[in-house]
């Protein structure tokens, strides 16, 4: 039989919010209420998962509910596995954020000063590092082949006086 | 051929051990992958020789990925055979020299062979491949070993930069190789070399593909403009000069123009491309050899104009040109090989290759001079050397060949080359031998040093066999001819060492007079060359390019990476809402009837989850939020109950309640509130994007169910569960069984978070000491106690010096701790952190929930539960046992490093999924066996139980983790800091 897929209302606007309140706080600085907001979204999602599988239905087990009437078992399996993998995310956020607090005594996202770096020396047009493949050549290759040695079983690495 | 390119792949990544090992004699070993091609050559000689003309030539073919096109083909005829020779009989010549050349004690010598080794293999797949895609991949191997080899001082910095040219232009033109390959086997339909040369297609889609893949040949071959890379990559060690840089390398632009020429030749485009490039190459090379005072340079320079004599020949399109154009290639790999080791060989006894230091090294080394001499006659083309018999060749060939104004300007030009080329090989012979006239000051005068005998034959070796090959030159036509006589124009060409007083022979004696002036007036010459300086030289202009490309590169950098993380993640957002919003609405249908809700309890759930989420989110305490977000998520649990999901359920929470507590254990070293940022400006944008995120999560939510026009995957999973994996619980099944390769990534990205928050937070070591109650210092802080505790030392003994406790132990003094306490550890902690009732509970509770959890995890196949609900459950008894008794109750309760747990539950599972392999199924396929136990009767033991276990150990490692570095260690660096701050006024420990 095909299964009902009418989606629910009731979990949609539960899904609406979780997700509106999530990014809300995603778009903080703080490095906890940016975790909080991920978990929130995470449970939004993971309930749209569930919506996508098709309406409720009895627990997928063998034996417990006629198969027919079982709600879909692959989004559960996914949704299991987003769940414990948040988990494994929180943990980590919040060592980074223990991390920050103890380097920086709070645990604010910072601008990245390198990407400002860059974009200060991009306006001023100025190389943001020496890279010597655009550098004009100020020893002409023979000088250069000069002053160096392969390291031969003879072994004279002695450098040419200028 | 596979077997040869397995064996250059075994013996470069032996390479390092066997330099380890024997030092530089390894060399001689690693010669031998080489030697093996060059000699497997010669034993398909015959066959190639007689297959080529037949077109029943040695092949294999191998699949590999047919809807790709991929397949591992190799072919082997006479121009693959003549490019295998030069490939492995100079490959492993210059690897018996580099044994003697380099120092012993020289550095990196591991990585040079291993390097050389893996070059030469490319190169053999290269030039024996039959398939233009694999072409590519061997093309761009070679390209990247020579930028490895090149850049082999890395130290220097012309190495890098001569290496990092030679990259950037040689995968320039591979990329543009591969594009014309593509096109011309989409065009053609096959993309086997020798069909595509056979049945060339035709179009204006082939003559732009044709000009791409000579693009690829003119940066390989190092032809004018892109020659420049050449005289640079002389940074390189000599020997890789020599094998890279004459021999091999270079040529694989020739094999290529050489392999497609009897196809395409025709094509106007490619004789624009070659005609021009070949000639001015030839010329440009040539004339500014004559003004290098390193040897190796002059060398470099003479190897650009040679290649571009070699590109005009191979290019041409007619077979006597085709002829004296693989007579060069062979000519030119002995003799420009030879002279590489020859100036090698001075420069490792002199200690210089400026041939204005160099004077009278020719007496000193007359073996390596004589070999110089050879190599330089063979390569002025002086009779009888197999320069001169090349050519030859040449100037019949484009005599005879080419007609009108044309043929008159490749005579002068291939006569002009010539000359030059006598001029500097006479020069060169002179620079590096002869005794100057001029005094060279004191202070840059050398003394010469005898070479061993290993660095001077193998040069000798390739100048003598540029002088034999060339005495038997009938031979040499008969072993080219078939070759050339695929080409499609033209009359057949001979090799001759003598053909007559002819026309040919006075353009030669002109050529050899006019290269002999130019010798003799060389210092003028280098004079005028030196007033014609040209600004606008090609290693300029491609800095210049470079620096231009960073400019745009960092102007693109500053405007797309602007450094703000909001910033991005509201692009990410905004390409989300348009992307999927907009789908949404312009490509799907809405459903047209909905259910308010499925179940009523949904409305309340909802409710309490949603009105948890607002109040987080306008929570300004920490804490607050934290407690609010359990809620919400807890909400969730609940909705996931009422859709019919008590794994989801179950698992989530237990999740929340472990997230929680992670959450206080962070927090209570965090400020209580979040800081007061001037963010209410930005609220009403981040609002915003919230919305317009979470309304077009809430539009998919609404179109995807409808959107299904299959019956769903999980359709067929309640039967394959019971029948395949042994379990009713579909759930589980699919996480353990049908889905499990999802599971084992999943527990492997638990088990790499689990190391970063353990390496975050004990920074040195992967993880800290495990703290056990009798080594509890009994002077030093009590555990969360704040202030110094003076009767620590008397309640950590008092307790157990006390008899009246409810459980008299015999031997009081020798267990100390175990006899009157719930819990054996909460001696350690301060007094006005202890409760006895959460003590009684925890001891009370702890082993009931590991039971519970161990029946989870043998349940969980047949019932909700599983491992990651049984690693949670035991999770959360450790919490408990944490949270009543301190850090050092933990480690009575888990005297283990999580790093065992976590590693030996993915070492586990994986190794049931080896079972179902070793049982003859898929990995990670389940295996059911029933044994028959007396007594307990029969038990169902599906292997998958075991792959379970494996997702608990993981999942009871992370937690442990967590609570050793957030919790405990967390404790110990927060008191130590408190006992820091207390200075000399603490007790001292």
């Amino acid at each position: 039989m095909t299964p009902d897929m009418r989606p629910s209302i009731a979990l949609v606007v539960v899904i609406a919010v979780l997700v509106t309140v999530g990014v809300y706080l995603v778009l903080e600085r703080s490095l906890s209420r940016v975790l909080i907001g991920l978990i929130l979204t995470g449970n939004g999602v993971n309930l749209l998962f569930l919506v996508a599988g098709g309406a409720a239905g009895g627990p997928p087990i063998v034996g417990t509910t006629p198969i027919g009437r079982m709600s879909d078992p692959l989004p559960q399996a996914m949704v299991l596995t987003a769940i414990v993998i948040t988990l494994g995310l929180t943990a980590f956020l919040l060592a980074m954020a223990y991390r920050s607090w103890q380097l920086n005594e709070h645990d604010e996202v910072q601008d990245d000063l390198e990407d400002r770096r860059v974009a200060r020396r991009a306006a001023a047009d100025q190389p943001s590092f020496t890279d010597a493949d655009t550098e004009d050549a100020d020893a002409t290759l023979d000088d250069e082949a000069a002053a160096v040695h392969d390291e031969t079983a003879e072994g004279r690495t002695g450098e040419v006086p200028r | 051929m596979l077997l040869l390119l397995v064996g250059h792949l075994a013996m470069a990544l032996a390479a390092p051990a066997l330099v380890g090992w024997l030092g530089r004699r390894a060399f001689l070993v690693l010669a031998l992958a080489p030697a093996s091609a060059a000699v497997w050559a010669l034993t398909q000689t015959a066959a190639v020789l007689h297959g080529t003309a037949s077109g029943a030539v040695p092949t294999q073919v191998v699949e590999w990925v047919p809807t790709l096109h991929l397949e591992l083909a190799f072919r082997l005829d006479t121009l693959s055979w003549l490019m295998l020779l030069i490939v492995g009989g100079v490959g492993a010549l210059v690897l018996v020299y580099s044994s003697a050349y380099f120092s012993a004690s020289a550095f990196g010598l591991g990585r040079f062979g291993a390097a050389l080794v893996a070059f030469a293999g490319s190169m053999v797949g290269l030039v024996t491949t039959d398939n233009t895609l694999m072409l590519y991949v061997f093309w761009e191997l070679t390209t990247v070993f020579s930028y490895l080899l090149i850049g082999h001082y890395a130290d220097r910095k012309a190495s890098r930069r001569g290496a990092m040219q030679a990259i950037v232009v040689t995968t320039a033109g591979g990329l543009a190789m591969l594009v014309g390959m593509i096109l011309l086997g989409r065009a053609a339909g096959t993309f086997r070399l020798s069909e595509l040369v056979a049945r060339p297609p035709s179009g204006p889609v082939v003559a732009v593909a044709v000009v791409l893949i000579l693009a690829g040949a003119v940066s390989k071959s190092a032809l004018v403009p892109l020659h420049f890379w050449l005289p640079a990559a002389m940074a390189a060690p000599t020997p890789v000069s020599a094998y890279l840089h004459a021999a091999a390398m270079v040529k694989a632009g020739i094999y290529l123009i050489a392999r497609f020429a009897p196809g395409y030749s025709t094509l106007v485009p490619w004789q624009v491309v070659v005609l021009t490039l070949g000639s001015g190459t030839f010329l440009l090379g040539g004339y500014r050899a004559l003004r290098q005072h390193d040897l190796k340079l002059i060398l470099a320079f003479g190897t650009v104009s040679q290649l571009g004599l070699l590109v005009l020949l191979v290019g041409l399109g007619t077979r006597a040109a085709a002829l004296a154009g693989l007579a060069l290639l062979g000519a030119h790999a002995m003799f420009k090989a030879a002279m590489f080791l020859v100036v090698g060989v001075v420069d490792a006894a002199t200690g210089t290759r400026d041939m204005r230091r160099l004077s009278g090294v020719g007496r000193e080394l007359p073996v390596t001079a004589l070999a110089g001499v050879l190599a330089t006659a063979s390569m002025i083309g002086l009779p009888p050397f197999a320069g001169y018999v090349a050519k030859e060749a040449a100037l019949d060939a484009v005599r005879h060949d080419a007609s009108g104004w044309r043929g008159g300007f490749l005579l002068v030009v291939v006569a002009a080359g010539s000359a030059l080329t006598v001029a500097y090989g006479l020069r060169l012979l002179w620079g590096a031998f002869a005794t100057k006239r001029r005094v060279i000051p004191a202070a840059l005068a050398v003394d010469v040093t005898r070479p061993s005998l290993v660095l001077v034959w193998p040069a000798l070796a390739l100048a003598v066999l540029g002088l034999a090959v060339a005495l038997v030159p009938g031979f040499g036509s008969d072993l080219l001819a078939p070759y050339a006589n695929t080409y499609p124009v033209g009359g057949v060409g001979h090799l001759a060492l003598w053909a007559g007083v002819t026309p040919t022979l006075a353009i030669t004696a002109a050529v050899l007079a006019v290269g002999l002036v130019l010798f003799a007036l060389r210092e003028r010459v280098e004079l005028w060359q030196a007033d014609r300086h040209v600004s606008l030289e090609a290693d300029r202009v491609y800095r210049r390019m470079m620096r231009r490309l960073d400019d745009v590169a960092a102007h693109v950098t500053a405007v797309t990476q602007r450094g703000s993380l909001p910033l991005y993640l509201g692009l990410v957002l905004a390409v989300f809402v348009v992307a999927a919003g907009g789908a949404a609405i312009v490509g799907t249908s809405w459903p047209t009837s909905v259910r308010a809700w499925d179940r009523p309890a949904q409305v309340v759930f909802g409710a309490v989850t949603i009105g948890a989420a607002i109040l987080t989110a306008r929570a300004r305490r920490r804490l607050k939020a934290v407690i609010l977000l359990g809620i919400s998520g807890y909400g969730v649990a609940a909705l996931y109950l009422v859709h019919g999901a008590p794994d989801l359920a179950l698992t989530q929470v237990l999740a929340e309640t472990v997230t929680l507590v992670v959450f206080v254990l962070v927090l209570r070293r965090l400020p209580p509130y979040f800081s007061d940022r001037p963010l209410a400006a930005s609220r009403w944008v981040r609002l915003a994007v919230g919305l317009a995120s979470g309304l077009t999560v809430a539009g998919l939510a609404l179109v995807v169910p409808g959107a299904r026009i299959r019956p769903p995957v999980s359709a067929g999973f309640a039967a394959e569960a019971v029948a395949y994996g042994g379990g009713t619980n579909i759930v589980n099944v699919t996480l353990v069984d049908i889905r499990a390769w999802d599971t084992l990534g999943e527990i492997s990205v638990l088990l790499v978070a689990a190391t970063g928050v353990a390496s975050l937070v004990f920074l040195r070591r992967r993880t800290g000491a495990i703290f056990r109650a009798g080594e509890a210092t009994p002077h030093g802080r009590p555990v969360w106690g704040g202030l110094p505790d003076p009767a620590g030392a008397l309640r950590l003994h008092g307790t157990a010096d006390a008899p009246a406790s409810a459980m008299p132990s015999p031997a009081p003094t020798a267990r100390p701790l175990r006899s009157a306490v719930w819990l054996r550890a909460v001696p350690t902690l301060a007094p006005h952190r202890r409760s006895v009732i959460f003590e009684v509970v925890t001891r009370l509770l702890f082993h009931t929930m590991i039971l519970y959890s161990v029946y989870l995890l043998v349940a969980g196949h047949n019932a909700p539960g599983g491992g990651f609900a049984a690693g949670l459950v035991t999770a959360i008894a450790l919490i408990l046992r944490y949270l009543a008794g301190g850090r050092y109750e933990l480690g009575e309760a888990a005297p283990v490093q999580p790093g065992l747990l976590l590693g030996g539950g993915l070492v586990l599972a994986a190794g049931v999924g080896i079972v179902g392999l070793l049982a003859g199924g898929a990995p990670l396929q389940s295996v059911i066996v029933d044994l028959h136990v007396p007594v307990v009767g029969t038990i169902h033991l599906v292997t998958s139980v075991f792959f379970d276990m494996g997702v608990y150990l993981v999942v009871v490692g992370l937690v442990l983790d967590v609570l050793r570095s957030l919790g405990a260690e967390v404790d110990r660096q927060a008191e130590a800091e408190a006992e820091a701050e207390a200075g000399p006024a603490g007790v001292p420990r």
